[in-house]
């Protein structure tokens, strides 16, 4: 294929996510602006008044870029695992595999289709967010290159489950077990300076407390964290997991026999 | 010699281990209209399932106009143009976009491919239906959307797997024309059926397959000539007497008698049917064929 092309495959494939994610907004945009706005209203407000100030915030603002994160990690994971495993299961998903379009393309469609509904979702709560609190920007750049990556790191890996799901019920075991425990234990709603010793080793096991403290960082300047590490981090799960995918794509598994 | 396709020792072996495929040859001429036929299990869809990239084969060398599908599989895929036999679109999408989205895969501009969808909607009586959602159309729209959805990029060959299974006589028809028209300008068609009656109307080459191996590649007028035996029915303007028969002839008699099968072995003159029973005063009202002609050449072959 012409590079030209390509490019219209890969706007084809995006533009074809986008629709399909606005086309079933109650199912993806309207949930977590309900589930973050009730975060907001009872952490936030009603308990948050009681804990008093965290990082030297007000608790409202400490959790704020968390809860952002966390709707970002979830929805970017759960729009590319959800829709290719639905093309694979309606084999709708035949339709690329006949087509001459590279398999990188179509693995980098996906994943910034996801990245558009984490970004989109991301958007949304943060603007519900200031009907609760006040939030300083204080790296904007940071703030935005962290939320992109984090947002392609889990479309990156919904993909992968994706390929590798053969029911429904496989695409929300990680979602599930492994994703939310990993997002609630990752610093959303404290610091893990709170936490003895070995629990904040452990801690820093968890890719979560990275992300979601290099984006509190851009916003609040605050980080339990060195945030040049969650660069790191995130950049090196993001290659990894897109050279697995696209090979997982090259070998056709779970999609030709 | 052009071959829009040319397979040669193909090989496929399921990780279950069963072997669909044991070394097959097969040539399609540029322009073809080619059959083909095997029962359920053959092998067919593997075939079709290699060629479009749905299958991984586990050994062979397939060529789509002289392309590898080895070395440059993009550019081979690009000449070809499936219709599957399971309906394989995004039922939550319109018409209008199942087709425009196809032609984005093939990196066709968004004018261009709105230009030739509203072409072959209209084509194929669905561009009143364009902004329906696809899983509200009947079955046999649903197939005619993956026909146009297959042309979108305008493929040189067109791979029909099962196309009017399930589909009514009427439209089988009108598929059938607008098949055969693209035929004529010039589009190769390769056709999976288990209609014998449509390879032998439509398909000038024909392929049969079974248990993983090519047991006939021949033109369809070739096969039918190998055919040794036919059974005519005979539909007679009055009743035979009891007792009549025919010699050289194997014939059974209706109950009511106004109607027999004879069995007429390659060489034998039809002739001494009419003559027989003209001495009777009985006149032949109508003629035809007992079953198709190729569907029994097809279960000769099959039992080997």
């Amino acid at each position: 294929m012409k590079n030209s092309e390509i490019w219209v495959a890969f706007y084809t494939i995006i533009v074809r996510e986008v629709r399909r994610f606005t086309r079933i907004w109650p199912q993806t945009l309207l949930p977590p602006a309900i589930t973050m706005s009730l975060y907001f209203a009872i952490f936030g407000n009603l308990i948050g008044d009681r804990i008093g100030e965290m990082g030297g915030f007000s608790y409202m603002q400490y959790i704020v870029p968390g809860l952002i994160m966390m709707s970002v990690i979830t929805n970017s994971y759960s729009n590319v695992s959800s829709s290719f495993f639905s093309a694979k299961f309606q084999h709708s998903v035949q339709e690329l595999l006949v087509s001459p379009t590279p398999n990188w393309v179509i693995l980098l469609g996906y994943t910034l289709g996801g990245v558009a509904r984490g970004l989109c979702v991301g958007l949304i709560v943060t603007l519900l967010s200031l009907f609760f609190t006040h939030l300083a920007l204080e790296n904007l750049f940071l703030t935005v290159l962290v939320v992109c990556l984090t947002a392609v790191m889990f479309s990156l890996g919904g993909f992968v489950n994706a390929i590798y799901a053969r029911s429904f019920d496989d695409v929300s075991i990680v979602p599930t077990f492994i994703l939310t425990p990993l997002t609630y234990l990752g610093g959303v709603f404290y610091s893990i300076d709170l936490l003895p010793d070995f629990w904040q080793s452990v801690s820093m096991l968890n890719p979560v407390l990275y992300m979601v403290n290099a984006f509190r960082y851009g916003i609040l300047g605050v980080s339990d964290i060195n945030v040049y590490w969650a660069l790191v981090i995130v950049s090196v799960f993001i290659v990894v997991l897109f050279s697995f995918g696209l090979r997982l794509l090259n070998q056709g598994k779970g999609i030709r026999s | 010699m052009t071959y829009a396709i040319e397979i040669s020792d193909l090989k496929k072996r399921y990780d279950g281990g069963f072997e669909a495929l044991k070394g097959i040859d097969l040539k399609v001429e540029k322009g073809d209209f080619f059959a083909l036929l095997g029962p359920n299990g053959a092998g067919k869809s593997t075939t079709i399932g290699i060629l479009c990239s749905l299958v991984n084969k586990t050994s062979g060398r397939v060529s789509i106009f002289d392309t590898d599908i080895d070395t440059d599989f993009a550019k081979a895929k690009k000449f070809l143009g499936v219709v599957p036999q399971e309906f394989n679109f995004n039922v939550f999408e319109t018409v209008f976009n199942v087709v425009v989205t196809q032609a984005g895969f093939y990196g066709i501009s968004r004018a261009v491919a709105e230009e030739r969808a509203e072409k072959y909607l209209k084509q194929l009586d669905l561009w009143d239906k364009r902004d329906a959602q696809s899983r509200m159309l009947s079955g046999g729209m649903k197939r005619r959307l993956m026909i146009a959805r297959a042309l979108i990029h305008e493929p040189e060959v067109l791979i029909l797997d099962e196309p009017t299974a399930g589909v009514d006589i009427e439209l089988r028809r009108s598929m059938w024309e607008f098949i055969k028209k693209l035929n004529e300008q010039g589009t190769t068609i390769i056709l999976t059926t288990h209609y014998l009656e449509e390879a032998e109307q439509l398909c000038r080459n024909i392929a049969i397959i079974n248990a993983g191996e090519i047991v006939e590649n021949t033109s369809v007028k070739a096969l039918l000539k190998t055919l040794n035996q036919e059974t005519f029915i005979l539909d007679l303007d009055k009743a035979l007497p009891s007792g009549w028969s025919l010699s050289d002839f194997a014939v059974s008699i209706s109950k009511d008698g106004s109607t027999i099968e004879v069995e007429v072995v390659k060489g034998q003159s039809i002739n001494a049917i009419f003559s027989a029973l003209d001495s009777i005063s009985i006149n032949v009202v109508s003629m035809r064929n007992k079953s198709n002609r190729l569907e029994e050449l097809f279960v000769k072959l099959i039992k080997g």
